[in-house]
């Protein structure tokens, strides 16, 4: 294993202090329990949002920390959930007095971390209200799993629900919007090859030379199936098919069309592969409004990509357009 | 020897230890069906539970439980972080105020512990966790006359719990991901619980 770190223990500590070194004059860093937090937290009268999660998805979440989107991001260590006291600590931070929307990814150990970190919260008088993303089409959703993880979706409803908590939407409405723009998105994902995370120090999992991985997870959990590798259009083609058909999305719908790098992929690859996407769902009939290319829900160093489709209506679009101003994410401002 | 608050810390010790040392056994197997984290999780949870026990006088046997399980719900993350931390918080409530525990408290606090983790992970038997391995224990500690009979009673039910796993599908948790790939492996959770019961024997007994 080669890493630019200090020493596998130190990963999330030692980042964080780059990101204090970088943004510190718009974010505030705790360590101890780690979270990172808008330096004009609390914002009263607008509804906070904290999201959270294990570390090794970068920009997600710290990166999108600011405003128009996150008011908190509570840092894990690496593919691990974060814990109940930095959740309930970063909820404290930034209540304004309009309440707390968590924004929880659908793994078995974030929603319980989340679940324990709520009850807290509520116990301190906060209120808190919590969505949940579970946009994954590869895993089956069924009462024999822990569901569809929460992955792509996750980046789109973070920046649309900070555009309607910016807005002083109430809490209600916020969680509103973010279960809406969680049941109208899908995703997808596929890896060229694993990830090494720095405690381990071994690959996530074995993939051969011409091998690629249909439906992976961005912790390595596996997909759908393995096959050898094609064209970018075939590849394309496996995950945008299986997209389409699940919402189902519909001609004519229209479409945020997301193409995302596990880490590891470079933009040209992003953006070939985004050629081979809006050729595809103009075959569909789907109408792209907005696209968003780039890394923004990684998986360490992974290669591959993901693709993530939200069915927009006025409400989200427009809060899509809202200025952002976070270190991921920025326009409008 | 009874159950008392020397006697916990001793067994709490002896659990982080059984965690420092199966810590490379606990990540293969959970990179084989899950995220590969178990055991670092589970060393680094426990060993700041030793810090928090060596930092402050505890009180009871209970008290050394509650400890553990906060310091495991601020310091581990992932499921096994609330997993455990509830079942030490169920535990250490049944004993708490109590000089010694019981042939009756202890296995009280177990059953206690058991009905936490279902109701934190909403896992069955059979899903192919560490309530795999609590159920056959704990059931199996109920049946017990005295204290050093449910220690063993409670790692034979662990171990056989935990070798059940085996050829289970997961249905709970990343290996439910897998379906059906995740046969022929032994579940992470259930093998860290089931050195918790070994623990418990090498400090209780006798």
């Amino acid at each position: 294993m080669k890493k630019l770190i200090n020493g596998p223990d130190a990963v999330v500590q030692d980042a964080l202090r780059g990101v204090e070194a970088a943004h510190g004059d718009r974010l505030r860093v705790s360590y101890d329990p780690a979270y990172v937090v808008r330096a004009d937290a609390p914002v009263q009268g607008k509804v906070g949002l904290v999201s959270g999660g294990g570390s090794g998805h970068e920009p997600m979440h710290g990166g999108f920390v600011g405003p128009g989107m996150l008011d908190a991001a509570c840092p894990g260590e690496v593919f691990t959930s974060p814990t109940p006291d930095q959740m309930s600590e970063a909820t404290k931070a930034v209540d304004g007095g309009a309440g707390v929307l968590h924004i929880v990814k659908n793994y078995t150990g974030d929603v319980m971390n989340f679940d324990m970190a709520a009850e807290l919260g509520r116990g301190e008088g906060v209120e808190v209200e919590s969505v949940l993303t579970n946009d994954d089409v590869a895993v089956e959703d069924s009462l024999y799993t822990a569901g569809r993880r929460g992955v792509g979706v996750t980046v789109l409803l973070e920046k649309i629900c900070g555009g309607a908590a910016e807005d002083r939407r109430s809490l209600a409405e916020v969680a509103e919007l973010g279960r809406r723009v969680n049941a109208n998105g899908r995703s997808m994902g596929m890896a060229l090859t694993p990830c090494i995370t720095p405690a381990s120090g071994e690959p996530s999992f074995e993939l051969g030379e011409n091998e690629v991985e249909i439906g992976i997870g961005i912790h390595g959990e596996p997909g759908r199936f393995r096959e050898e590798i094609g064209p970018a259009s075939q590849v394309a083609e496996r995950m945008v098919t299986p997209i389409v058909e699940d919402l189902p999305f519909s001609s004519g719908d229209r479409v945020l069309a997301f193409v995302n790098g596990m880490g590891g992929t470079p933009l040209i690859e992003l953006y070939l592969m985004y050629a081979e996407v809006a050729k595809l769902l103009e075959g569909h009939g789907l109408q792209v409004e907005r696209n968003l290319i780039g890394n923004y829900i990684t998986s360490l160093e992974m290669q591959g990509c993901s693709i993530t489709l939200v069915k927009l209506d006025d409400e989200m679009l427009r809060y899509w357009d809202a200025p952002v101003n976070t270190p991921g994410l920025r326009w409008g401002v | 020897m009874p159950v008392n608050r020397d006697t916990a810390l001793a067994w709490m010790r002896g659990f982080a230890g059984e965690m420092a040392e199966h810590r490379q056994e606990l990540v293969r197997l959970d990179t084989a069906i899950g995220d590969g984290d178990h055991g670092t999780n589970m060393d680094r949870g426990m060993r700041k539970a030793l810090e928090r026990l060596d930092g402050a006088e505890q009180a009871d046997a209970g008290a050394v439980l509650k400890t553990v399980a906060m310091a495991l719900v601020s310091s581990v993350g992932g499921a096994a972080g609330p997993l455990y931390g509830t079942l030490f918080l169920q535990m250490g409530g049944a004993m708490a105020g109590q000089e010694e525990v019981d042939l009756a408290g202890y296995v009280t606090a177990w059953r206690k512990g058991l009905e936490g983790v279902q109701m934190r992970g909403k896992a069955e038997p059979g899903d192919k966790t560490m309530v795999d391995a609590l159920v056959p224990a704990v059931e199996a500690m109920e049946q017990a006359s005295d204290l050093d009979g449910a220690l063993r009673a409670g790692v034979e039910g662990a171990e056989r719990g935990m070798l059940a796993t085996v050829p289970l599908v997961a249905r709970k948790g990343r290996a439910s991901y897998l379906g059906e790939r995740s046969k022929d492996h032994q579940d992470p959770g259930a093998t860290s619980t089931y050195y918790l019961y070994t623990s418990a024997a090498e400090a209780l007994a006798g």
